[in-house]
């Protein structure tokens, strides 16, 4: 293999260590396999239609080490990672690993909450085709990787018709380390039939900003017939992290899924939404924003698959890049054979706000049904003159004029966010990353 | 000079060019506090473009001529320092800015106003206040305020809301471009009344219109006609009348024979 990078993530060592000894016997060999295949066909090259805005040849050189054994004892505030209004159950996990001193396992009915390290072998049989599932293709090249390494992360799961209100809040640091690390962690999420929860995936960074080191999360959400699951999800890692999720969702009949992203954060991140509309009436509403500048790039990859009938996809996302800044959108929908009755409705639009800045948006439309309903949009403009000479004529100067119309460009993605407190603090956390007003 | 001896606003031989082509071929005109002028005027005849000059507008190159705004040159300015300075453009087709709120938007803009001249700004409940005395004036409702700015609202309500807005920022020289047009004899008069209630002797109008029916409601001290890029007669109101009764093809008729 080229990769230096997969030469020391994949060392014999370090995936002996990753299958510990309580292991069933079936996880020891999807982790091998996935090792094995990786090994033999190397990260994705220039090549790959996956990959085609996110270079890996400049990370294929660097040689991280698995894992951080120092993650249990840095010392980390509380204060970095709390949300107003979120006093749930809450799990930290720095560098991939579970930190209890952190960590609040709030009881509440209905609601079972653990961690992948902790889980015997028979609860795992449940997540068994999750875990074991075997990938090939080259947008899994992460997961994969995932797969071989993760250890730890959340197993959450929701007893039938149990509605649990209060969020739980998944907090994802990357702290820094003397030498680079790259860590794994692994969510399985399952929300029971006609049950309701409302999850944050909260990923940030407690590192200098030059220091850099590699994130992986892989999710899958499981949504049994009629449930819903509301996901908030921050990314707001550290200035040099470089970070690769993965979120695979299955919805079952009538289940609802609505997701809030919000990409602010990373020197370089790649998130992989995979969505399989498998029951009829099934529904997923995405609203994603990111707000890049420096060098920063962040590459969202969607592919939302309408399998059964009546499924709905309703798709809204918000990009603005300046400076030196990438984006990358990627959604792609597919509404297979007999689906008919599918809805699917896509719109991203983005915005530049220097002429270094680059924004690649790619909306895909794959239909092979007869009865669909499908609409997709995407633009990559500037700011309206027009708008700007109107604010600034009732006074405004341009620096405020031009801050205004970009949060107000932003908050389309943000407005139905609940709750209102929440919103409100992602939207602030959004607005100080714009090109600043001018101090009033 | 001081600001008594001068006119609020004068200018002198205007020619502008909008992308290369000269649509103001030499305008002059004094405008003195107090004073509502009519601008009228067939379509194409630079009308609007005289509006975008004095507010600031890019894409706007004079070539020749002056404009004075209490003794200072207003094309030096920036648009949100005339702004500040008391000029205010009522637009043609008022721009929609989905996801500003309109109540944030004319707090933000009154407040930097204020703090560009030196003024104290407004909190929220001073802010609250003037706004309610407005609407009031007006006859709008609340409902307006926690709209987005223009988004979504009938010509009508748009117009409104510029007038509600030139109520709010209380400028020296109002333009109205073209206020008039769109709406019904209803949205007309509550229009009007806006203007009507903002006349003051500190206060100088400049009417932009098309038609001579706003000036039955809002009535001018001086009609001007502009026909290709020039003033070519000025009157008082009863020029509106004529115009009416004869179209502007009689102005062009009149030019013809004066020249023959």
């Amino acid at each position: 293999m080229a990769s230096a990078l997969l030469e020391s993530l994949l060392d014999r060592e370090a995936l002996e260590r990753a299958a510990g000894p309580g292991e069933p016997e079936w996880l020891a060999a999807a982790r091998r396999t996935a090792a094995q295949s990786l090994a033999r066909e190397g990260l994705p090259g220039p090549r790959s239609e996956a990959w085609k805005y996110t270079s890996l040849r400049a990370l294929e050189q660097r040689k991280p080490s698995v894992g951080d054994a120092g993650a249990m004892t840095r010392a980390i505030d509380a204060a970095l990672f709390d949300l107003p209004g979120i006093d749930g159950a809450r799990l930290v996990f720095v560098n991939g690993q579970l930190r209890k001193d952190l960590s609040r396992f709030a009881e509440q009915s209905g609601l079972s909450v653990s961690t992948l390290a902790t889980t015997d072998p028979d609860q795992l049989e449940c997540w068994r085709a999750a875990l074991a599932r075997e990938r090939t293709d080259d947008g899994s090249a992460f997961a994969r990787l995932n797969t071989a390494l993760a250890t730890d992360g959340p197993v959450i799961r929701v007893a039938a018709h149990a509605h649990v209100k209060t969020p739980v809040h998944l907090v994802f640091i990357g702290a820094a380390s003397e030498h680079e690390i790259a860590w794994h962690a692994r969510a399985l999420i399952e929300v029971g039939e006609g049950a309701s929860l409302r999850l944050i995936e909260h990923h940030l960074g407690l590192a200098s900003p030059s220091a850099s080191q590699i994130g992986n999360l892989f999710a899958n959400h499981v949504l049994d017939r009629g449930a819903r699951l509301d996901v908030v999800q921050i990314q707001d890692a550290a200035p040099g992290a470089t970070l690769f999720r993965r979120s695979e969702c299955a919805l079952s009949h009538d289940a609802t899924l609505a997701t809030h992203t919000l990409e602010i954060g990373a020197q370089m991140t790649r998130h992989d939404i995979d969505v399989n509309l498998c029951g009829d009436g099934a529904r997923f509403v995405s609203r994603g924003v990111f707000v890049l500048r420096g060098r920063q790039h962040a590459d969202t990859h969607m592919d939302v698959r309408h399998i059964a009938r009546n499924t709905t996809s309703d798709v809204l996302w918000r990009g603005v890049a300046d400076e030196r800044a990438r984006g990358v959108f990627h959604g792609a929908i597919t509404v297979a054979a007999g689906a008919d009755g599918a809805d699917a409705n896509l719109s991203n639009k983005n915005l530049l706000l220097s002429p270094n800045a680059e924004i690649d948006t790619q909306p895909v439309l794959e239909i092979y049904a007869d009865e669909v309903k499908a609409a997709h949009g995407a633009t990559v403009g500037q700011l309206d003159e027009q708008a700007m000479f109107y604010l600034r004529s009732r006074g405004l100067s341009p620096d405020a004029a031009r801050h205004l119309l970009i949060a107000a460009f932003c908050s389309a993605a943000l407005s139905e966010l609940q709750p209102i407190t929440l919103r409100e603090h992602l939207g602030a956390m959004l607005t100080a990353r714009l090109p600043r007003a001018e101090a009033t | 000079m001081n600001e008594a001896t001068h006119p609020m606003l004068k200018i002198e031989n205007l020619h502008v060019l909008v992308a290369g082509k000269e649509i103001l071929k030499g305008i002059s005109l004094e405008v003195n506090a107090g004073e509502m002028h009519a601008i009228m005027g067939p379509n194409g005849a630079g009308k609007s473009t005289l509006g975008y000059v004095l507010a600031g507008r890019e894409g706007y190159e004079v070539t020749e001529g002056s404009i004075r705004y209490e003794g200072r040159d207003l094309l030096a300015l920036e648009p949100e320092e005339r702004a500040a300075a008391g000029v205010f453009l009522a637009f043609q087709y008022p721009v929609e800015i989905p996801g500003v709120n309109n109540t944030y938007f004319l707090r933000a803009a009154l407040n930097a106003q204020r703090k560009h001249r030196g003024e104290p700004e407004l909190d929220s409940m001073q802010f609250l206040k003037r706004v309610r005395e407005k609407l009031a004036v007006l006859h709008l409702k609340d409902e307006l305020l926690h709209r987005a700015v223009n988004e979504g609202f009938s010509g009508g309500e748009k117009k409104r809301n510029e007038i509600f807005q030139m109520a709010l920022l209380e400028p020296k020289l109002a333009v109205l471009d073209e206020t008039d047009s769109g709406l019904d004899i209803d949205a007309l008069k509550m229009v009007a009344d806006g203007v009507n209630a903002l006349r003051a002797p500190e206060r100088a109008f400049v009417v932009i219109t098309h038609y001579q029916r706003l000036l039955d409601y809002v009535v001018p001290d001086f009609v001007h006609v502009l026909a290709d890029g020039r003033i070519v007669e000025s009157g008082d109101k009863s020029l509106a009348h004529k115009l009416e009764e004869h179209g502007y093809a009689w102005i062009a008729e009149r030019k013809l024979a004066g020249a023959a």
